[in-house]
């Protein structure tokens, strides 16, 4: 101690550019990932201005202007099979398909990492219990589990939403806890655990930084899984009900004109398709850009 | 309760107490061997004494997968042994003197740098995260890791705020070290801490260990496969081989007169400058043995020069051939039954 007494007080640090930083640049960097930050943002804008950017109500109709093609007068993007804007309905349907995408995996996120991380870092009997319950949910393809429960519960917005959240839950637990526990193994962890901290406090300081990250962006690239298996759940009448705007559910009652109007028909799986490629996008450019050594 | 300091730690049990006697250490890694095959186990390490005195250096030298580095991670407690007694300055671990006071005064230097960092963490705060954790307060912690950089060599206004992958191997083994330090212990166990360093570098670390022994009292243990490294650094070496201790004893001793033909095997193997010393047949040949399944008696009998039928029935015990100086082979206990063992003194 005494050697250490004699030295001067201690200095700010020239403190290096944090590790988020370096994200955001090298995120910037990328054109991909720009644009489909872009889409996000601007599908986002849509959804939240709605009432003042739909020309129509979503629930207006008109049994003599039904299946107009994109183009006509007063129908920039044709009207569906009740007469009723496909341009305002799709506008609409951004609220609640964004909706029933986003919602699930945030929580899912939650109750997924934190199951994964305590069974990664706990390993033995405790990673035992709680990876081979999450090996029963996955038995079941994610479709049919969500079909399954939504079925069992009764549709609506809400059920749809709590079965995809159990549907992506085992599918996140198993990323974290296949990351956690290669964290664990690092002589860092090592080194924690020989100053005598606590597992709680290695947790928290070394594990969860290093492993969010990851789980994160596995996490970003269930959005379009959701998204799409939300829209199946309206598809089969489990999700949203009529008349609200919802893509899924639009594809569904668009079926039957898909032999008199083809290009109406496929607006709604048109904006899910480019919905989902940003988000995947997205993700991969952000794992990308996670990487430290890159 | 943040203190500003951590509690000083005191010697207890005097200079002539050993600050570390390990007794009868053992570690077994069970194997799989199919659902209906026989229970057996990698005897990682299998019954090893040694003790290490105050303010010494022990090399440990053996080679890969000898149990060097289990022996260590038993040591610093990052796992359990299967049996054996760790007394620290004449505190039984574990009874006497719990684990986390311990742990504050054994520490352990890790080979692989980078790994050993946090690469989320600065560096300051990976050096400041163990006297965190023994209830220094954030500040008084922060200012001991810039203390601790600048004696290492890195300056603090520079560095303490990088993250690892800015350093080089060198300058993060400075950190590592440094981050040992942090919590002030008194036993500092570098695990062939320089070994991933190029030759300029690993010299320059080597000297730093030396000058911050002598600044803080330190006593290391020093496990290393390279010999001459190993013959800089210590007072004391032991070689293990196969989980047990083949010989302990001065550095002189051991380095100019082996008493066992694996140590004697182990020096002949260092590469020689003078090129009349040179030489062409490797002088140990073959793998060694399967830790699953040690040779009966003497674990070196395969692969030794001077075997015969006695080495493969006794399992020859550590003896002392003068004191301060043991060996485990059947060569040096007199009585023995082996040709070249020394007459029973009458």
């Amino acid at each position: 101690m005494s050697v250490l007494a004699a030295s001067p007080p201690a200095l700010r640090a020239e403190r290096s550019p944090g590790y988020w930083r370096g994200v955001g640049s090298r995120i910037a960097r990328d054109p991909v990932v720009v644009a489909a930050l872009a889409v996000i943002v601007a599908l986002v804008l849509m959804a939240l201005l709605a009432p003042e950017l739909a020309p129509m109500a979503p629930d207006k109709g008109s049994m003599i202007r039904r299946l107009k093609p994109i183009g006509t007068p007063g129908y920039p993007l044709g009207s569906d099979e009740l007469g009723r804007d496909m341009l305002s309905r799709l506008i609409y349907g951004a609220r609640l398909s964004l909706l029933m995408g986003v919602v699930p995996v945030p929580v899912a996120f939650l109750f997924g990492a934190t199951l994964g991380i305590v069974a990664g870092y706990a390993g033995g009997l405790v990673n035992a219990l709680i990876m081979r319950t999450v090996d029963v949910f996955y038995a079941f393809p994610s479709v049919l589990l969500a079909v399954a429960l939504s079925g069992t519960l009764g549709s609506g917005l809400g059920n749809a939403m709590f079965s995809l959240t159990v549907v992506f839950i085992p599918q996140i637990a198993r990323v974290a806890e296949s990351v956690t526990t290669g964290v664990r193994k690092l002589d860092y962890i090592d080194a924690a655990r020989a100053s005598g901290a606590r597992p709680l406090t290695i947790v928290l300081e070394h594990v969860l930084g290093n492993v969010l990250g990851p789980i994160f962006v596995f996490a970003t690239s269930l959005v379009s899984v959701s998204m799409i298996l939300a829209s199946g759940l309206s598809f089969l009448g489990l999700g949203v009900r009529p008349p609200d705007a919802e893509w899924g559910l639009m594809l569904n009652t668009l079926r039957t004109a898909i032999y008199v109007n083809p290009a109406v028909a496929a607006l709604p799986g048109v904006l899910i398709l480019i919905t989902s490629v940003s988000f995947n996008l997205f993700s991969d450019g952000l794992r990308g850009a996670m990487d430290v050594r890159s | 309760m943040r203190a500003a300091v951590l509690p000083p730690l005191e010697d207890r049990g005097g200079p002539a107490q050993p600050l570390l006697t390990v007794g009868g250490l053992v570690k077994h890694f069970p194997v799989k061997g199919g659902v209906f095959g026989p229970r057996r186990a990698v005897q990682a390490v299998d019954g090893v004494d040694f003790s290490v005195l105050k303010g010494e250096t022990l090399g440990v030298v053996g080679e890969s997968g000898c149990g060097k580095s289990t022996t260590a991670r038993l040591l610093v407690r990052l796992m359990a042994p299967d049996a054996g007694t760790v007394i620290f300055d004449g505190e039984s671990v574990g009874d006497a003197l719990s684990l986390r006071d311990y742990r504050r005064q054994v520490q352990m230097v890790f080979q692989d740098s980078y790994a050993s960092l946090n690469p989320r963490l600065t560096i300051e705060d990976s050096i400041a995260f163990g006297p965190r954790v023994h209830g220094v307060a954030a500040r008084a912690a922060t200012g001991r890791a810039h203390d601790l950089l600048a004696r290492v060599g890195l300056e603090p206004r520079r560095f303490a705020g990088r993250y690892p992958h800015e350093l080089s191997g060198g300058q993060r083994q400075r950190v590592n070290i440094a981050r040992a330090l942090a919590l002030e212990p008194r036993l500092v166990i570098l695990d062939e801490a320089v070994s991933a360093l190029d030759k300029s570098v690993e010299a320059q670390v080597l000297n730093l260990l030396l000058d911050l022994k002598r600044d803080f009292g330190l006593t290391y243990i020093f496990i290393s496969h390279d010999l001459n490294v190993v013959r800089f650094m210590a007072d004391r070496v032991m070689v293990m081989y196969l989980g047990r201790v083949a010989e302990i004893g001065a550095r002189d001793a051991v380095f100019d007169a082996p008493a066992h033909p694996y140590t004697a095997a182990l020096l002949a193997s260092m590469p020689k400058a003078d090129p009349a010393e040179r030489r062409d047949a490797p002088p140990l040949s073959g793998d060694p043995p399967n830790p699953i399944d040690p040779p009966p008696g003497c674990r070196f009998n395969p692969r030794c020069a001077f075997v015969e039928d006695v080495c493969r029935r006794t399992d020859p015990p550590l003896a002392a051939l003068v004191p301060q100086h043991s060996a485990a082979c059947l060569m040096a206990s007199s009585g023995s039954g082996h040709s070249r063992a020394p007459e029973i003194a009458a």
